[in-house]
């Protein structure tokens, strides 16, 4: 069972502001998500690997050779505020 | 009285490797461009982008893996570590977490706990107050360095003094840089160390809690940074407090520690798999490869020193960790074929370093070449220089460089004439002969009123040693 301190932690490092109806019911569907996976631990898995893609791929790599960056100026275009070639942020420690 | 505590150190190391590419994208890197040129929809963390890995930092990091002595991980595997900053595009950084690319290897008689893989998040400027992260009101975002590969190296806690982590951490970096894998270099960020910090009574078994120290940017702020934080713990601990587990911001300026993130959500990372990226898999083939072609390392290089070059193992130890030094060694070896390596050794770990630094300089640096060096301790090896001429002669070339030989004759340093100093010796037994017969009688002292008889009238340029042999020869003994 989630509770209603584990929903404002889990909201506070996602950045989640929930009122208190909300925490409510993010409390029942998180803890219902979680028995719902945890009847795979019904299961015998003795010496099945974690599977963590469904295709069986390994080593996909790319050579060490620069492809072409984007512009600055389209770069920057999608951001909310710019200065100076960069983006401006609120201090994050202010 | 309370009892003795003792420090326990780890270090936590960042070193950012040599590519010519990010680690999942194609963007090139470059210490020093303009802000935000080398970024793309992947390293600013647009939606729906795919990360691909640099088959040349995978490369490299096994590389180190191997040369750390670790065992590399037959097939290990990315994760996301989730947290919010505004260097961090995407929400998470790419590492690696429950199977890191390679453990258990050992450096220097310090144990390597893991060597993994992950991304630099972007270089953030505060705006107002320079170089500190408190109070400043707005921050500027560079994407640049976002992205570029890195390997984390971690240690077991078996550091015990400041001194020895900040020589260890230049074992490290000499190791790395004859790797080739990295610049490391820690004004400009390429290496970067943190370090884990504990105290605890000397009979207690068990580890103190530990603090982690960030931003020791040089090996200096290092040694001075546990120093403090050894000295406030032990403050808290004396004091019957207890140390809190926190993360904890070096000022240099001030050499003050602050905390820096609130500990109630510091790691809580929500670590999972990156659905991405498939596992990393180097073949057994791959790893014995990059085992067989590694460089000789400073450990190595000691070892060879003590054994065929028969240093000293302290003298040994600073030429071979340093590899500036180690280079002008074996140039001077090379050079001069008729000087004792062990001479050698001990001219530019002791006269010429010194000398070399009253000018703020390494060795390599001065005017003094290998070859000079090594054709100057030849002189002295052959009797030609005594050693307060050599010093003189190394001051020269440590300023002006030139030729050793061409020195001795224009200060007029030269001990002259085996036969005319045989001659000299001669006429001091004979003007003094009271000193040359206690000498005979076993009178060990009295020897010094002749050799400093034979010193006057050469000025100074004699081989002492040779003085005395030459006197005790001419008297029989």
């Amino acid at each position: 069972m989630i509770d209603r301190e584990q929903v404002l932690h889990i909201a506070r490092l996602a950045r989640l502001r929930l009122d208190d109806q909300e925490v409510e019911r993010m409390a029942a569907e998180l803890s219902g998500i979680l028995e719902h996976v945890e009847a795979i631990g019904e299961l015998d898995l003795e010496g099945v690997e974690p599977t963590t893609h469904v295709v069986a791929l390994e080593n996909v790599l790319r050579a060490d050779v620069p492809a072409p960056s984007l512009d600055r100026e389209r770069a920057l275009a999608g951001a909310p505020d710019s200065a100076s070639g960069s983006f401006r942020v609120p201090s994050p420690q202010a | 009285m309370s009892a003795e505590l003792v420090p326990t150190i780890g270090l936590e190391i960042h070193v950012q490797l040599l590519t010519r590419t990010k680690m999942f994208c194609g963007c090139e890197l470059e210490f020093g461009a303009e802000p935000n040129v080398h970024t793309c929809p992947v390293c600013l963390g647009h939606p729906g982008t795919l990360p691909v890995p640099n088959e040349q930092a995978i490369e490299s990091a096994i590389r180190i893996a191997v040369a750390l002595g670790c065992e590399v991980a037959p097939r290990s595997g990315f994760h996301r570590k989730n947290y919010f900053y505004p260097d961090l595009p995407k929400g998470y950084q790419i590492s690696q977490f429950d199977v890191p690319l390679a453990t258990a290897g050992r450096l220097g008689g310090v144990r390597i706990h893991r060597v993994h893989l992950e991304e630099d998040a972007a270089k953030l400027s505060h705006v107002g107050e320079t170089g500190r992260i408190h109070g400043s009101g707005a921050s500027l975002v560079d994407f640049n360095r976002g992205g570029t590969p890195l390997v984390e190296i971690v240690t077991e806690p078996d550091i015990d003094d400041p001194a020895a982590a900040r020589e260890w951490l230049a074992l490290l970096r000499t190791t790395l840089r004859q790797l080739g894998v990295s610049d490391v270099n820690m004004e400009e960020g390429s290496l970067r160390c943190d370090a884990n910090v504990s105290i605890r009574p000397a009979a207690s078994p068990e580890l103190g809690v530990k603090t982690e120290l960030k931003n020791m940017n040089s090996f200096r702020y290092l040694e001075r940074g546990v120093e403090a934080e050894i000295a406030r713990q032990r403050e808290i601990v004396e004091s019957g407090g207890a140390v809190e587990q926190e993360t904890l911001h070096f000022d240099p300026a001030g050499g003050t520690l602050t905390p820096l993130r609130s500990k109630e959500y510091a790691h809580d990372y929500r670590y999972f798999p990156e659905p991405d990226l498939a596992p990393v898999a180097p073949s057994a083939a791959a790893v014995d490869a990059a085992r067989a072609s590694l460089p000789e390392l400073p450990e190595q290089r000691r070892d060879r020193y003590e054994a065929d070059l028969g240093l000293k193992p302290e003298v040994a130890r600073r030429l071979a960790f340093d590899a500036s030094l180690a280079a002008f060694f074996e140039e001077a070896v090379t050079a001069g074929s008729a000087s004792a390596p062990a001479a050698l050794a001990n001219w530019i770990t002791g006269d010429l370093v010194a000398l070399a630094r009253e000018r703020g300089l390494e060795p390599a640096a001065t005017a003094a070449t290998p070859a000079a060096v090594a054709a100057l301790v030849g002189l002295l090896a052959a009797g030609e220089v005594n050693r307060g001429g050599a010093r003189e002669v190394l001051e020269v070339l440590v300023r002006d460089g030139g030729e050793p030989a061409a020195i001795v004759d224009r200060l007029d340093l030269g001990a002259g004439d085996p036969d005319e100093l045989a001659a000299i010796v001669k006429r001091a037994i004979e003007e003094d002969a009271d000193a040359a017969a206690k000498v005979r009688a076993g009178e060990g002292k009295a020897i010094g009123a002749l050799v400093g008889a034979v010193m006057r009238e050469t000025r100074g340029k004699a081989d002492g040693g040779e003085v005395t042999r030459l006197i005790r020869e001419q008297l029989d003994l």
